[in-house]
């Protein structure tokens, strides 16, 4: 499609809304993020308008590190593991008759509607020895006895990717209903089994519509902060964790800005380089 | 028996039959257009023939052997669809050699193959363009070499010209089908468009309401159509009421046609005159007419006129008619030989 390029002030008129509301709900608060993370932290009270590196200094030491690597590992994984039960779920999905689409899609929006507390709580239930799946499979005669299968990085994981499915389903939806089913068709008859079909020609054809979906879950799974809490132990606590913490518990709002600052420039580095990597091929 | 055979293939879609009780013989290297309006079956049995709709019922064997329950894939069959269905991600070369690629071939050997296959349909060095980058026409041929990539027993397409303009069509018309005789092979081209079925086949199959009305040549499709379907759909035509009389002759328009014979316990139905086979002259011996309306194409002239409450066309070239007026009365010949009786 041709868009004409806006010729006279005036043309720009329907952006000063958007425009306005990003500058106060994002331009403003973030500079002042930035801003607190070179203050002083005063222990007697808050914080003192400063610039010193001090917050940045304390951040680079082995433990933020480590937390930061695990941060992010999650987060990929999570993202990945989302988009590889997603796409083919939703291209089934796609695929079924109308009656059967809306029930599901009725289905993913009311998860959607879940507090990650109430996902936290309800997991931890399930996972729990006392009242969770594990005694049903002791049931069917498939376990000996129940067991607790939290806290631990399994459920962190399975909590995180359960949150974030009906996002991923719903983002991939459109562009999966819209591929052209004769690709398939095509792929067929010139040999292809639909499972080869499926890997070579509808995931390469819809690359740019992955790797986007990706980035989103990713970014996504990297604010999370209540479920490591609720089914992690402390070593599976992400540096959202560590950050509410700073901020909430022990009023270190600037090495909690620190800390933000420095998650914010880290993924961004990585979902530029995703676009480099990923989306290079993109010429259609 | 070399060939493709389908005996007595149905379709249904729940309670609405697309595809009834179709038995067809298509011989070893033949070209086939399935003719009918939208909605008639032949796209769902040419889906049948490729393995993407299962029949209801009936067999489809290709060379003797029963394929009916073989999976697409394995039928070694080439297709091209009326999308075209080319492979965004893919440039021209890589969609060519596709079926190449899965069947394991090297290379080196794929890149010779789609240097070839786009050399067959005149698009030399155009194997590294993106596909985004080619007009209709060629997105056409490439769909149509990748089609051919594997030199396929059986040439599928669906309606793959109507995404083109006019000139284009009829150009592609005549290279499609000079491509089918250099290379021998079987094909079988779904379409609505009777001038593409005229121009392409040697075997006519005119599809209506799931039912094969008529299948035999082009020209015999034309000159002898089978059915007031057939020949109302294949070009245009005057359909009229005939019926038979106390003395065996035929009734036409209110009065006896000399020399028409009916069948066999015919007594009333339809007869078929094409518009170029109605003479119109200026002594009114056997049928008085009046005509209504002279539309001048330029190259042809189509005269209508009405002859006892009928409206009937006749068309001409400028040369060989006289010019007719509207209001003028006229003498209306029905040569016996052009007349076709139509099955009732």
């Amino acid at each position: 499609m041709r868009r004409e390029v806006p010729q006279k002030l005036t043309d720009y008129g329907p952006l000063i809304f958007p425009a306005f509301m990003l500058l106060m709900f994002f331009v403003v608060p973030f500079s002042t993020m930035i801003a607190v993370s070179f203050f002083k932290r005063n222990p007697a009270g808050f914080y003192t308008p400063d610039f010193v590196f001090d917050n940045y200094a304390r951040f680079i030491s082995p433990f933020f590190g480590g937390v930061l690597t695990f941060s992010l590992g999650l987060a990929i994984t999570v993202a990945l593991l989302a988009v590889t039960i997603a796409f083919p779920f939703t291209y089934l999905l796609t695929r079924s008759t109308r009656a059967t689409q809306t029930v599901w899609l009725v289905v993913l929006l009311s998860i959607l509607s879940l507090s990650e507390v109430i996902i936290g709580f309800a997991w931890s239930t399930m996972l729990s020895r006392t009242a969770g799946i594990t005694n049903a499979l002791v049931a069917l005669g498939l376990m000996s006895e129940p067991q607790a299968l939290l806290p631990g990085f399994g459920a962190v994981l399975t909590g995180m990717v359960y949150q974030a499915l009906p996002y991923t389903i719903l983002v991939l939806y459109p562009a999966l209903v819209r591929v052209d089913p004769t690709l398939m068709e095509a792929a067929r008859t010139l040999g292809a089994s639909p499972v080869r079909a499926f890997f070579n020609v509808l995931v390469p054809s819809l690359r740019n519509t992955i790797v986007a979906t990706l980035i989103m879950v990713f970014v996504f799974a990297l604010g999370s902060y209540l479920l490591p809490q609720i089914l992690g132990r402390p070593s599976h606590w992400t540096l959202s964790v560590l950050i509410t913490d700073q901020a909430i518990y022990q009023s270190n709002m600037p090495f909690a800005a620190a800390m933000a600052v420095f998650l914010v420039l880290i993924s961004l580095a990585l979902v530029g380089l995703t676009l480099l990597v990923g989306g290079r091929k993109e010429d259609a | 028996m070399s060939g493709l055979l389908l005996r007595n293939v149905s379709k249904q879609f729940g309670a609405f039959t697309a595809v009834d009780d179709v038995t067809l013989s298509v011989p070893h290297g033949t070209f086939v257009c399935m003719l009918g309006p939208s909605g008639c079956g032949k796209t769902t049995l040419l889906r049948m023939i490729a393995g993407l709709e299962e029949p209801t019922s009936g067999a489809i064997l290709l060379d003797g052997e029963d394929i009916t329950k073989v999976p697409t894939h394995q039928r070694g069959l080439g297709m091209v669809f009326q999308s075209l269905a080319l492979f965004p991600h893919l440039n021209v070369g890589d969609n060519i050699a596709y079926p190449l690629r899965i069947r394991g071939k090297s290379r080196d050997e794929q890149r010779a193959r789609a240097e070839e296959l786009l050399r067959l349909v005149h698009l030399q060095g155009y194997a590294e363009r993106p596909v985004a980058k080619l007009s209709g026409g060629q997105k056409q041929r490439v769909a149509i070499a990748r089609a051919l990539a594997l030199s396929p027993k059986l040439f599928l397409l669906d309606e793959p010209l109507s995404a083109l303009d006019a000139k284009l069509r009829e150009a592609m018309q005549v290279e499609l089908r000079q491509l089918q005789q250099q290379l021998g092979i079987t094909t079988i081209v779904v379409t609505h468009d009777q001038r593409e079925a005229m121009t392409m086949a040697d075997l006519v199959v005119v599809m209506g309401q799931g039912k094969i009305r008529q299948m035999a040549a082009p020209v015999e499709i034309y000159r002898k159509p089978a059915d007031a379907f057939v020949a109302d759909f294949i070009g245009s035509t005057n359909l009229l009421d005939v019926m038979r009389d106390g003395k065996g002759h035929a009734v036409v328009l209110g009065k006896p046609v000399t020399g028409l014979k009916l069948p066999q316990g015919f007594e009333k139905g339809q007869i078929s005159i094409r518009p170029e086979d109605v003479h119109l002259t200026h002594d009114a011996s056997a049928l008085k007419g009046r005509v209504h309306f002279v539309r001048d194409l330029g190259g042809t002239i189509e005269t209508f006129v009405e002859v006892a409450g009928t409206t009937l066309v006749a068309v001409a070239t400028p040369r060989a008619r006289g010019d007719f007026k509207a209001g003028q009365e006229v003498g209306v010949e029905l040569p016996v030989d052009a007349v076709v009786v139509l099955k009732s």
